[in-house]
């Protein structure tokens, strides 16, 4: 089997994998108990926080446990334009920002808020003029995603950090780095809210993580026991936090080995749009993530490659998992250049993969691609 | 005269089956088809049986205390089963007991009362000294003085209270409507060709619903149409056979000759062609299995493929009767249908369909018998592939 759909979801690794097993079979305790059975749970759990701190150079205190990805942009986005929206009701956000963050915005919309929605070119970019010029004294929140997870465009969280701030130094930024935490350089300095996912790291689904910049206020979205300094009550769940925190200690021990080799994997799998024709690369084929390949076979049904590669045991998406379950027929890779979407199949990369799967795929499609071909909707 | 509650009575279910009992001399084998039915399904739980009472049948449980709230759903999906009603049996048919009984049922089913009813006597035993209506109006006037907040209403009432006097007496008060029709396999059986629409199920569901067996068959076309799009028909079959109690589906390997049609055939009559092919395809499969139609979903008009031209091209590809249980109907009527049998939320679950490219943008809404015939006839080794296809059918027993 070749996996190549990391962005959807890792493999737990090993590592992960046995330390949650040990934790679970010998700490159950709540970390909230007062016994010391307890407070050895609420250890590990600080052990987690300084691991993933340590991966974007924060304070351990300014990271908070979500249940996941969704739930952290969710927060992010309606907590803080619930925090700040005395202070002034313009919020901004890109046209390429997963359904989490997205559709955060259309409920901020809802309440009243006034959202803009800046473009991409076509290689998945915005265009930080147009941020600045959208960017006014009225307004209290932008929100960008680092690396997206359909095309694997990198945006320049620094400099629009930056700015952000030159303009108007109360508004608030957030980025999405669910795609970016444990694969690319990012810094707490660039952002005032990160959101993170463990899952994507090769840890436990079911666990995410925040971080909020000292000072920053972000309302709770949930109410009742006190867990994470109040912010988000409910039992923590402790095993999979403890995955996250093992598999964020592995990822920044090896964070410049692995992005060196999956940009290995992903260049190889790249040499395909020299081998056939009318291939294209949705996003930036030199510049992107090296962990996201998106491809347009033209004439080719995204799905239909995607169930002929499948029963050649390798595995990759059309699109973002979490859109396929919608009925919208444009996908977030249309945006860049139309019409492209229903033709597009995503490669994603872990460092678990192989440059020798990358070779098989390419063989593969060099088969399986002018069969389809000559098959197109007429 | 004394009695002893509780030791001369027991709780049954009433199963009711409407039109059999007009039947003649074939109706000792529906009823006898129906009481293995019931019987089977009702297998994994201890203690129950079933008798014929003259025109109806009786479950009742000899070991153990009737269970109404697993018992009645299960018999309520028995297609030929028309109501079933939970009540009483007495051996003591004395007017004293009957009294007593009709009020220990009446509390255990409205225990605060408020509401209307009225009692009826139905007195197959006519040796029983008392008329029904004498009997009505003696238990009516027992329960409405020993219950508070009752009234009685002869035209309109809220609760018929029924009391049967027959071998035994039989009191019961509620009637919980079931699917109707004829027991599962008592009409013959025929294939019905199901795609994962809303349609095709409803249909299957129709013609189970009148005793015919059903086998179902789906053409399954990777890569252009994904595991979940087949995961939906085996969901949908699944689901026809909590009526059916077990359906065999036909999983065909169609992409080849679908591809075939493709290379042959220019777009808009694709899908006619297509079509004509499935009708082919299916027949084999079911002149195999002892079918004697076809059933599809086709509603008059519908789609393109579905226009009164379209089937006159469709039809003859097969000598089988090709039945259309919806072709009359609306859509909003067939879903009304998905909707009660369960089969409307599987349908609609969004699997993108990437069957797309057999699809095409304008198809023909009118086509000629003749032209499509003589194209057909032309594509190279149709017969052939329709016959690998068969071979290589996979079978599913659900």
């Amino acid at each position: 089997m070749i996996y190549f759909d990391n962005a959807s979801t890792t493999r737990m690794s090993d590592e992960a994998f046995e330390y949650m097993c040990s934790f679970i079979k010998e700490n159950y305790a709540n970390p909230s108990s007062l016994h010391s059975f307890g407070f050895e749970a609420e250890k590990e759990l600080d052990k987690a926080r300084k691991a993933v701190a340590a991966v974007i150079g924060s304070d351990a205190e300014e990271i908070y446990f979500t249940s996941g990805g969704t739930e952290a942009n969710n927060t992010a986005v309606l907590g803080a334009a619930s925090a700040y929206g005395r202070l002034g009701r313009r919020v901004i956000t890109s046209s390429i920002e997963h359904p989490s963050v997205a559709d955060s915005f259309k409920e901020l919309e809802k309440r009243g808020f006034e959202v803009i929605t800046l473009g991409v070119d076509e290689k998945g970019y915005i265009d930080t003029d147009e941020l600045l010029n959208a960017v006014n004294e009225d307004t209290i929140l932008v929100s960008i995603m680092c690396v997206n997870n359909e095309f694997g465009t990198v945006q320049d969280i620094e400099k629009i950090y930056s700015a952000v701030k030159g303009k108007n130094r109360n508004c608030i930024f957030h980025t999405d780095c669910v795609q970016a935490f444990c694969k690319h350089d990012i810094s707490c300095r660039n952002a005032d809210i990160i959101t993170m996912s463990a899952h994507k790291i090769n840890a436990s689904k079911g666990v995410g993580a925040m971080y909020i910049k000292k000072g920053v206020r972000v309302n709770n979205l949930h109410f009742g026991g006190g867990q994470e300094k109040g912010f988000r009550p409910g039992t923590e769940n402790t095993y999979a936090i403890a995955s996250m925190g093992r598999a964020a200690e592995l990822a920044l021990e090896n964070m410049a080995d692995n992005f060196k080799h999956v940009g290995e994997v992903r260049k190889t799998l790249l040499s395909i749009t020299d081998e056939l024709d009318n291939v294209y690369v949705n996003g930036d084929a030199e510049n992107g993530s090296p962990y996201i390949l998106n491809l347009s076979f033209e004439n080719v049904k995204g799905e239909v490659l995607l169930h002929a590669l499948e029963s050649e045991g390798i595995y990759a998406a059309t699109g973002a998992a979490c859109s396929s379950r919608t009925k919208e027929k444009k996908k977030i890779v249309d945006r860049l250049n139309d019409g492209r979407g229903k033709s597009a199949v995503r490669f994603s990369f872990s460092a678990e993969n192989t440059v020798e799967e990358a070779e098989r795929t390419v063989e593969c499609l060099k088969r399986l691609v002018p069969q389809l071909r000559r098959f197109v909707p007429r | 005269m004394i009695f002893i509650m509780g030791e001369n009575m027991r709780n049954i279910l009433l199963v009711k089956y409407g039109e059999i009992a007009t039947r003649g001399k074939n109706r000792y084998l529906i009823e006898n088809r129906l009481i293995w039915t019931i019987i089977k399904r009702l297998e994994p739980y201890e203690g129950y049986r079933v008798y014929k009472e003259q025109g109806r049948l009786l479950i009742v449980n000899e070991k153990k205390d009737f269970d109404y709230e697993t018992v009645i759903p299960i018999v309520l999906n028995i297609l030929g089963v028309t109501a079933v009603c939970p009540g009483i049996e007495i051996t003591d048919q004395s007017i004293e007991s009957l009294r007593e009984h009709a009020l220990v049922h009446f509390r255990e089913h409205y225990p605060n009362g408020g509401v209307s009813f009225k009692v009826i006597t139905k007195r197959a035993d006519k040796r029983y000294p008392l008329t029904g209506n004498e009997v009505s109006a003696d238990v009516g006037g027992y329960v409405l003085h020993n219950i508070p907040n009752l009234t009685v209403d002869v035209h309109a009432p809220d609760v018929k209270l029924m009391v049967e006097l027959r071998n035994n007496a039989y009191i019961y008060s509620r009637v919980i409507m079931g699917q109707g029709g004829l027991p599962y396999g008592t009409s013959g059986k025929a294939t019905v060709l199901m795609s994962g629409g809303i349609d095709s199920p409803v249909s299957a569901y129709l013609v189970a619903k009148r005793g015919v067996e059903i086998e179902a068959c789906y053409f399954d076309s990777p890569p252009y149409t994904s595991e979940r799009a087949k995961q939906k028909v085996i969901d949908l079959a699944s689901r026809l056979a909590d009526f059916t109690g077990g359906i065999r589906l036909h999983i065909v390997p169609f992409t080849e000759v679908q591809l075939r049609i493709y290379e042959s055939t220019p777009p808009e009559k694709m899908t006619i062609l297509l079509k004509r092919a499935m009708l082919k395809t299916a027949e084999k499969i079911a002149r195999s299995n002892g079918s004697m139609a076809l059933v599809t979903g086709d509603s008059i008009a519908q789609v393109a493929s579905q226009t009164m031209e379209a089937i006159n091209a469709i039809d003859p590809a097969s000598d089988m009767p090709v039945l259309r249980p919806l072709c009359a109907m609306d859509k909003q009527e067939i879903i009304d249908i998905a909707l009660k049998i369960g089969t409307y939320d599987i349908s609609v679950r969004p699997y993108e369909d990437c069957c797309t490219i057999f699809v095409a943008k304008h198809p023909e809404t009118k086509p000629k018998r003749s032209i499509i015939e003589s194209i057909e006839s032309k594509i190279s080794d149709l017969d052939s592939l329709i016959d690998e296809a068969v071979q290589n059918t996979e079978i599913m027993e659900l």
